[in-house]
C-alpha cells in the first residue's frame, strides 16, 4: 500500500505539471506539435514598420498564420515571408497590407482577397501591398495642412 | 598594520575561492552520477514526490493569490491610463518570465530545501553518511543526485503550475470581480505572449532548480558539528538559495531580453 502511495503522489504531480506546462506552451506560446501544415509566400513592402517575425496574418480577422522572416531586398524593398495554413489559398490579386490594432497596438498583417482565379504558389509573391501607415507622417501632415 | 589587513583580506579570498571550487567538485560529483548506472529510481521518486508532489499545495495557494493581487492592483494602474484590455498580458507577461519562476523557486527552498539540508546534516553528524560508505553504497550517488535530477524535473513543472494557477487567479479577480470582459482578458493575453517568453521562464525555472538543490544539499553534507551545525548549516543553505535565486534572476533576465 505505500509503495503504490508513492507512485500515485508522484504520477499525479507529474501529470498536473505536464498539463500545465502543456496548456502555457500550446495555447499562450502557439506551440504546434501536431503541426498544421504550412507553405511559405512573400510580399514585397516599401515599409514593414512594427512588424516582427510572429506576427500574425489575418483574413477577414481570422488568424490564417504568421510572419517568417523580414529582410531587405535588393530594390530596399522589405521582403516578408509569410506562413500561410495549407488549406488557406491566396488568390494572385489578394493585396497584403500591414495594419495595427487599435490606435497604438501591435502590428500585424490583413490579407483582402482578391477575385482571380490563380492562386499563388508556394514561395510565390503576392504583388499588391500596402505598407505601414505612419502615424507621425499623418500628424505631420495634418498639421502642416497637406492632406 | 597594512599587512595585516591585506593578510586578512587575502585569507578570506582564499577561503571564499576554496569553497565555492569545493562547491563545484561536489555539484561535477552529483551529475557524474547522473549519467553512470546504477541509477536509483526508487529514490528518484521519493525526491520527486517530496519536493513535487507535497509542494503543490502550497504552490496552489501562492500561484493563486499572486495573480489575484497583480489583477487588483495592475487594473488599478491601468484604469488611469484607460486601457484595462492589457490586463491579461501584464498579468501572463509578469508571471511567465518573473513571478513564476522566482515565487516558486523561494516557495521551494523554504519548504523543501531547509527540509533537505536538516535531513543531510543529521545523517551526517549521526554518521549515517559514513554508514553508506562503509556499506559500499555511494552517499553522493544515493542522496545527492537523485535530489539534483528531481529538481530538474520538478521546478518546470511547478512553475507552470504556479503559472497557470496566477493567469486563473488574475482571471477570478480580472473578470469575475472588476468587470473586465473575459474574452479580452485572454485573447489579448495570447497576442502578447510568445514561446520566448515561456522559454525564458523555464530556463529560469531550471537553473533555479539546480541552484537550489546544489547549496541546500551541499550545505547539509558538509555539515558543522552537533545540533547547533545542523541549525546553521540550515539557515546558512535558505537565506544563500534565496540571494543566489534573486541575483541570478536579473542575471539571467538581462541575457534574454
Amino acid at each position: 500500500m505505500k509503495k503504490f502511495d508513492l507512485e500515485l503522489a508522484v504520477g499525479f504531480f507529474l501529470l498536473i505539471g505536464i498539463v500545465c506546462l502543456g496548456y502555457i506552451s500550446i495555447k499562450l506560446g502557439r506551440l504546434e506539435l501536431v503541426g498544421v501544415k504550412h507553405y511559405v509566400v512573400y510580399a514585397d513592402f516599401s515599409k514593414a514598420g512594427g512588424i516582427k517575425p510572429g506576427s500574425s496574418v489575418e483574413i477577414a480577422g481570422v488568424d490564417v498564420g504568421r510572419v517568417r522572416s523580414i529582410a531587405l531586398d535588393k530594390d530596399y524593398q522589405a521582403l516578408v515571408g509569410l506562413e500561410i495554413e495549407e488549406k488557406v489559398k491566396i488568390q494572385e490579386d489578394a493585396i497584403a497590407s500591414i495594419r495595427t490594432k487599435g490606435l497604438i497596438g501591435e502590428s500585424y498583417i490583413e490579407i483582402t482577397p482578391g477575385a482571380s482565379d490563380k492562386f499563388v504558389p508556394k514561395n510565390g509573391k503576392i504583388r499588391e501591398t500596402e505598407s505601414a501607415i505612419d502615424i507621425e507622417d499623418l500628424i505631420a501632415k495634418y498639421a502642416f495642412g497637406k492632406v | 598594520m597594512i599587512e595585516r589587513f591585506l593578510r586578512i583580506v587575502g585569507s578570506h579570498a582564499i577561503s571564499v575561492l576554496r569553497t565555492m571550487g569545493h562547491m563545484l567538485l561536489f555539484l561535477l560529483n552529483a551529475l557524474y552520477f547522473v549519467f553512470t548506472p546504477p541509477f536509483k529510481h526508487r529514490q528518484l521518486l521519493r525526491e520527486i514526490r517530496f519536493i513535487g508532489a507535497k509542494s503543490m499545495t502550497v504552490i496552489l495557494l501562492m500561484g493563486s493569490f499572486t495573480g489575484m493581487v497583480l489583477a487588483l492592483q495592475i487594473f488599478y494602474t491601468l484604469r488611469k491610463v484607460g486601457s484595462e484590455a492589457m490586463l491579461g498580458p501584464a498579468i501572463a507577461l509578469s508571471l511567465i518570465r518573473e513571478l513564476g519562476p522566482v515565487l516558486s523557486a523561494l516557495t521551494i527552498t523554504g519548504r523543501a530545501g531547509s527540509a533537505l539540508t536538516a535531513e543531510i546534516g543529521i545523517m551526517r553528524i549521526t554518521e549515517q553518511i559514513d554508514a553508506l560508505s562503509a556499506m559500499a553504497l555511494n552517499p553522493v550517488r544515493y542522496l545527492i543526485t537523485p535530489k539534483i535530477v528531481a529538481a530538474i524535473i520538478v521546478f518546470p513543472l511547478l512553475t507552470s503550475i504556479f503559472d497557470v494557477i496566477g493567469i486563473y487567479g488574475g482571471y477570478l479577480v480580472g473578470v469575475k470581480l472588476l468587470g473586465l470582459s473575459s474574452g479580452t482578458y485572454f485573447s489579448e493575453m495570447e497576442h502578447f505572449v510568445d514561446m520566448q517568453d515561456i522559454r525564458i521562464g523555464l530556463y529560469k525555472a531550471l537553473t533555479f532548480g539546480i541552484l537550489v538543490l546544489w547549496v541546500c544539499c551541499y550545505k547539509g553534507f558538509y555539515t558543522g558539528y552537533g545540533a547547533e551545525g545542523v541549525s546553521k548549516s540550515t539557515t546558512n543553505a535558505v537565506v544563500m538559495s534565496s540571494v543566489l535565486i534573486l541575483i541570478s534572476d536579473y542575471v539571467l533576465g538581462s541575457f534574454f531580453m
